[in-house]
């Protein structure tokens, strides 16, 4: 079967390759806010003094927007019902990845699989089945940087 | 070069990125109090719904769910405002907000023939960034800059993007198609009278011997031509488009960080920005409050915050408006920081008479109202009779009810922890 899976309705996705090479995250020089509220981290003053998470989780803070788990489906990749996710919508989402996606008008996160060369939604969670994409009307929303998880104390 | 870039129906893009089912759809986002439309989607223009129409009247259309109507979520709003800012920022160090979905991008220095490619660049980037759609026009002067926006969002062909030079045979065409109405401000008594001089589009305005203009009509026309035939003539506040905000702003004469003296700028802007607003006869939704360091002296702290409150009501009363602006102020200043310039800004402006009364006014407020119109033009004519400040405001009543009928507001998924996005 030959695969011309790359109809408009996915186009925002990478052309799938069977190993994606290594891509240089971008490092901005952050003078920007914590991503939160619109203000740069007061902490960013003490570079050096102190260790400052938002410096550390998010490399694009005009990018990087916070979402909340909800449902079991990702919990084969770690992501739990209230963890909180770092999104980061400048990067160019690859196989791999675990993804934010538009699927039919509903906002799900999701790992973005090549299965047999055609792309599909994967769930962490042998109860929902990959979803094909290559029929859908489908986009990316963002690419999960991270996942924070708090324990009950 | 300066860039003028613009975001495409900003509120209703907002509310998308959030919610793709709106994708598409007829997008109205209401005034405070849910009492008028402020903004609309290209959809909703189609089906002829005015700016300022009483929601109450589009309440069948919602019920068929054929519109979606929101709440204004000025806090959404700004936060993605500033989240543009920040890309454009990436590129250029001078970037100008001129309102809340507008700013100017200063190219100073760059490579004239990279223009459309880095223009393209700017467009792609802020959408994919921050899902807001944009549309770039760029050229010599502020004035031809609008102008090449303007053509940027409404010829497809263009792709949202549009670089202008002066001397361009398209740039003639361009200006010949554009009504002088349509140029940055030009407001509508001037075209009249240019009208009955035979002057009727951009082109013919460009051509016109500039000093003649100025000694028949005014400074501020000379410069438009100037700025037509490629001089820039314009500095951020010259020419006001006071149709859609009021800005106020200054710079500092020397960086301050004491919040004393912020707190009297701000009062002199947001005082200034209600007087301009009562002598257009325009209503007020929120107020937006800026600082700003000083982005050349990269060996200070850099910090330039701006936030949005909310009114309760339109209004055009200085002391809702000032109380507003001080309490926007307290809420972005950190010490620590010292500053360059500062300045108000007052977004959505409604005309007066189309304010639309609460239902649930009492006569309390009514009278209210009225003693606060009586007081604002008691205030603006001895102004105007002794000079400008002879009756100034201290700080302003700290009572004001923050409360508001916000029924339709989405969630505030980039300012608040209770209100992220949720997914499966």
């Amino acid at each position: 079967m030959t695969v011309s899976a790359a109809q408009p309705s996915h186009a925002s996705l990478a052309r799938p390759h069977p190993a994606p090479e290594p891509c240089a995250l971008p490092h901005p020089h952050i003078t920007g806010r914590a991503g939160i509220s619109g203000f740069p981290s007061p902490a960013e003053d003490y570079a050096g003094r102190t260790l400052d998470l938002n410096e550390r989780l998010i490399k694009r803070p005009a990018a990087t927007f916070f979402m909340t788990v909800a449902g079991d489906s990702m919990e084969g990749f770690g992501i739990y019902e209230g963890d909180t996710l770092v999104v980061d919508r400048s990067i160019d989402a690859r196989p791999g990845h675990i993804v934010v996606a538009l699927v039919e008008g509903e906002v799900v996160v999701k790992r973005y699989e090549l299965i047999g060369q055609r792309p599909y939604l994967s769930s962490g969670n042998a109860l929902y089945p990959p979803v094909a994409i290559f029929d859908l009307e489908c986009q990316v929303w963002g690419v999960v940087r991270s996942v924070i998880h708090e324990y009950a104390v | 070069m300066i860039g003028l870039v613009d975001c495409n129906n900003f509120y209703a893009s907002c509310e998308r990125v959030f919610d793709p089912r709106l994708e598409g759809r007829p997008v109205g986002v209401m005034s405070n109090n849910d009492g008028c439309v402020i903004a609309r989607s290209n959809e909703l223009k189609a089906l002829g719904v005015e700016m300022g129409t009483p929601a109450f009247q589009l309440q069948p259309l919602v019920r068929e769910g054929r519109i979606h109507l929101l709440s204004s979520n000025y806090e959404l709003y700004g936060d993605m405002s500033a989240r543009v800012r920040e890309v454009l920022e990436e590129y250029s160090a001078g970037v100008e907000p001129y309102s809340i979905d507008e700013m100017f991008v200063r190219f100073d220095g760059f490579d004239r023939n990279s223009m459309l490619t880095l223009s393209r660049t700017l467009h792609r980037n802020v959408r994919k960034f921050t899902g807001i759609p944009v549309c770039v026009g760029v050229a010599p002067t502020r004035t031809l800059a609008k102008l090449a926006n303007r053509a940027a969002k409404k010829r497809p062909e263009f792709g949202g993007v549009c670089v202008l030079e002066p001397n361009e045979v398209g740039t003639q065409r361009m200006l010949a198609d554009t009504p002088l109405g349509d140029v940055w401000g030009v407001g509508r008594r001037l075209v009249e009278r240019l009208a009955l001089q035979g002057l009727h589009t951009a082109w013919d305005l460009r051509c016109a011997d500039p000093r003649a203009i100025g000694q028949r009509y005014s400074v501020v026309l000379e410069r438009t031509a100037r700025e037509l035939q490629g001089t820039p003539c314009f500095e951020m506040n010259d020419a006001d488009d006071a149709r859609q905000r009021i800005m106020t702003s200054r710079s500092f004469g020397r960086m301050t960080g004491d919040l004393n003296e912020l707190r009297d700028a701000i009062r002199q802007h947001a005082q200034r920005g209600a007087e301009k607003l009562r002598h257009q006869g325009s209503l007020t939704c929120a107020v937006l409050v800026f600082l700003k360091s000083n982005r050349h002296r990269p060996d200070l702290p850099q910090y330039s915050p701006s936030t949005i409150v909310e009114l309760p009501a339109p209004t055009n009363d200085s002391r809702e408006i000032l109380a507003a602006a001080q309490q926007a102020l307290e809420h972005i200043y950190l010490r620590g920081y010292r500053f360059m310039k500062a300045g108000v800004m007052l977004l959505d402006l409604i005309d007066q008479p189309r304010e639309q009364l609460s239902l649930l006014e009492s006569e309390d407020d009514i009278a209210r109202r009225e003693r606060s119109q009586q007081l604002m033009a008691t205030l603006d004519a001895m102004n105007q009779k002794m000079g400008r400040g002879t009756v100034r405001l201290g700080v302003a009543r700290p009572d004001a009810a923050w409360q508001l009928r916000c029924a339709h507001r989405s969630a505030r998924y980039t300012t608040n922890w209770q209100e992220l996005k949720r997914l499966r």
